[in-house]
């Protein structure tokens, strides 16, 4: 125990030590999610908002308002039938209608519960997503103002979304998902495979190997901080993506942490398996990049939709774990759905893993050669 | 530990029977056997790609022997290498240190793998480890080339190891810092541990107890440093003259030359037994070869490895 913890140490002063793999670490992951959720807010910034006022009284207008001095988007106009929703919103003049049920504000003052719908262009899904946000979150700030009580107490109006032309959400906040599988793959398996190289390169591997650490015990020591620092960088990006735009995580958190668990180790498994057969840094990096960090770019439904690929890389898709992750996350951050829709991918993922582990170990040889 | 004395007495620490290894096309080693005992500090001498770091991961368990086998304090280095990794002290070619790691984290790196602490064994290593704790907050990495090689050494015996390995211990270092190193091994003797190096330096041979001529794969020779320079079997010259090259080239001409080696500002030549050396001066001048000044002198253990590796099979 003494040895692992002493080179755990070791890991991590060459982690700390390292300005560029401190850069890897937080650096990246940051300024990733900063700079795609910039971009994913800005559209917004112009997207036109109208509203369907069929109740026209107190205070589907001071909603009305509300939203328009908000800040958030720019006001479309006001439309007088449902006929002129769909027109609006094929020209492209707004992104988004706000539909007040009649008699909202007697309902609402009465029965203490009133409804608006809220229809958005779901063919930007970012867009659609955050405007719905923003416009619920204004509706309950209302609710608050109104009734004076904090807000779960008494939730008067109730906001309904749907979506016009893609229902089932496909949400571009899907850029969460595929940041924190890119990070992953990158800081697990590109890392810790150029750590362990780094040691056959400098000849240290050759130190350690004739000494009594048994090669798991070098395995798990070179990958624990990968393992404790990965998981940090989860809880990073999905707390920068609900502080910063307001992103929660639907379904549950604690799955969400437990499916990143097994990604990680997954990763991890990979990095070494990596390391066993590149002599250099360099092969291990090429490897790494060209060989992981690529096809999960172009292959596992982060750019390019999975369903609209050929064949072929719709096979090649098949085998990249990555690619089951996306899914998984997905289902329970952007959908909210629970274990039950993804059991499927997280076995495939826990088999794959299981896999690599067995590989690399095995592979991880006791001598030079 | 369970080991008697009489038992050390007996057997060699290291015994090496008729080692091959291959790679690929190449054959880095050649039936190679030889014995070292205990407490000796035993010296493989041989030019680049001789095949000396290919012997001593053998050695250390690093790789495996294609033939033969090698015993290593009673333990065979493929059967037992969980064994001897736990007693060997090993400091590879190039200083295997950890360049971002200060000099104490380093050492106290090595020491927590092997189970030990600094303060246990701070004893073995004083003699060493005193020149560089100066400066034991400082990255290895910034150390210079003979501190290097102090910090690895102190690394490989941090755990009080009974063999230690050290590959090419003094290349890359200064004069003084070499001269040093060997006596800091010297030292180590009263410990009882037992010592191979290996050098590309023939004139580090005469720190060994014994060495081995090592060339090519093949052992050349095995004795003692004195042993080795009596078996050299010529009168040796030593000639002097202001162009050392054209002096070279100039005896290369001559039929009876044997051979013709450059040797700090001289060269050292050997030749056919009844070589008129009187006359020589005067034929090197016909070859443009002024001021010559020759002298016969007594052969050193390098003037014997070079007369070894002119005619690998003899000795
Ligand atoms: N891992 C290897 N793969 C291929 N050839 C090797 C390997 N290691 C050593 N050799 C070859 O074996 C020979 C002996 O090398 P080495 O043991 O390193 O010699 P030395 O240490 O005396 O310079 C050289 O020709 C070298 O090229
Ligand atoms: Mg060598």
């Amino acid at each position: 125990m003494k040895r692992f913890l002493g080179f755990v140490k070791k890991e991590f002063i060459h982690i700390f030590r390292d300005f560029r793999t401190l850069i890897i670490l937080f650096g990246i992951p940051v300024v990733q999610i900063l700079l795609f959720g910039f971009v994913v807010s800005t559209e917004i910034k112009d997207a036109g908002i109208a509203f369907l006022d069929l109740s026209k009284d107190e205070i589907s207008r001071k909603v009305i308002h509300k939203t328009v001095s908000s800040g958030f988007f720019s006001y479309s106009g006001e439309l007088t039938s449902f006929r002129e929703v769909d027109r609006i919103m094929k020209e492209g003049k707004a992104k988004a209608v706000v539909i007040f049920e009649p008699q909202f504000g007697e309902k609402f003052f009465r029965e203490k519960s009133a409804a608006v719908s809220i229809i958005a262009d779901g063919s930007e899904p970012n867009t659609a997503t955050l405007i719905t946000h923003y416009l619920t979150a204004i509706i309950q700030n209302y609710n608050q103002e109104l009734t004076g009580s904090p807000a779960e107490e008494i939730v008067p109006v109730k906001a309904e979304v749907s979506m016009f032309y893609n229902p089932e959400l496909k949400s571009h906040f899907m850029f969460v998902p595929g940041v924190i599988t890119l990070i992953l793959i990158l800081i697990c398996a590109l890392m810790t495979s150029v750590t362990i190289t780094r040691e056959k390169e400098f000849g240290t591997m050759e130190v350690l190997l004739v000494s009594p650490l048994k090669p798991i015990q070098i395995i798990l020591g070179k990958v624990t901080p990968y393992f404790l620092l990965s998981f940090i960088n989860v809880i990073l990006i999905l707390l920068l993506s609900w502080l910063v735009f307001g992103l929660p995580v639907k379904g549950s958190v604690a799955l969400l942490l437990a499916e990143s668990m097994l990604y990680i180790l997954m990763a991890l498994s990979l990095g070494i398996l990596i390391s066993t057969v590149s002599k250099t840094m360099q092969q291990a990096i090429f490897i790494s990049l060209v060989g992981l960090l690529l096809p999960t770019i172009l292959l596992s439904g982060f750019i390019f939709p999975i369903e609209n690929m050929h064949p072929v890389y719709h096979w090649v898709s098949s085998i990249l774990p990555p690619r089951y992750f996306i899914t998984i996350i997905k289902n329970i951050m952007i959908k909210g759905t629970g274990l039950g829709f993804v059991w499927k991918e997280t076995l495939i993922l826990a088999g794959m893993t299981l896999l690599f582990m067995l590989f690399s170990i095995r592979n991880f040889k006791t001598r030079l050669e | 530990m369970a080991r008697t004395t009489s038992d050390i007495a007996v057997k060699p620490a290291i015994e090496a029977s008729g080692v091959g290894k291959r790679f690929g096309p190449t054959r880095a080693l050649h039936n190679i056997s030889f014995s070292v005992e205990e407490g000796e500090i035993f010296g493989f001498i041989g030019p680049d790609g001789a095949g000396k770091s290919t012997l001593f991961r053998i050695i250390t368990t690093l790789i495996a022997p294609d033939e033969g086998k090698i015993d290593v304090l009673g333990n065979d280095t493929v059967k037992d290498f969980r064994e001897l990794r736990k007693v060997i002290g090993y400091m590879p070619g190039r200083f295997s240190l950890y360049q971002d790691l200060t000099v104490e984290e380093n050492l106290s790196f090595y020491a927590t793998v092997f189970g030990a602490t600094i303060r246990e064994n701070y004893e073995l290593i004083r003699d060493i480890y005193s020149h560089i704790e100066p400066f034991k907050k400082r990255l290895a990495g910034k150390l210079s080339g003979g501190m290097k090689q102090k910090l690895a050494l102190s690394c490989a015996l941090i755990h009080k190891p009974r063999l230690l390995v050290l590959d090419e211990p003094t290349t890359g270092v200064d004069a003084v810092s070499r001269a040093e190193f060997w006596e800091m091994l010297k030292k180590l003797k009263q410990h009882g541990i037992t010592i191979i190096a290996s050098t590309p330096y023939m004139d580090e041979a005469m720190q060994c107890h014994r060495v081995a001529l090592i060339q090519e794969g093949k052992i050349l020779s095995v004795d003692t440093p004195e042993k080795i320079r009596a078996g050299f079997s010529r009168k040796l010259f030593s000639i002097r003259a202001p162009e050392k090259f054209r002096l070279i080239t100039a005896l290369k001409t001559f039929p009876e030359t044997l051979s013709a080696y450059p040797f700090g500002d001289s060269v050292h030549v050997t030749f056919l037994n009844d070589t008129p050396v009187d006359s020589l001066a005067d034929r090197l001048k016909k070859e443009g070869v002024n001021g010559a000044e020759i002298v016969e002198t007594t052969p050193g253990i390098e003037d014997r490895f070079l007369e070894l590796m002119e005619k690998p099979g003899e000795g």
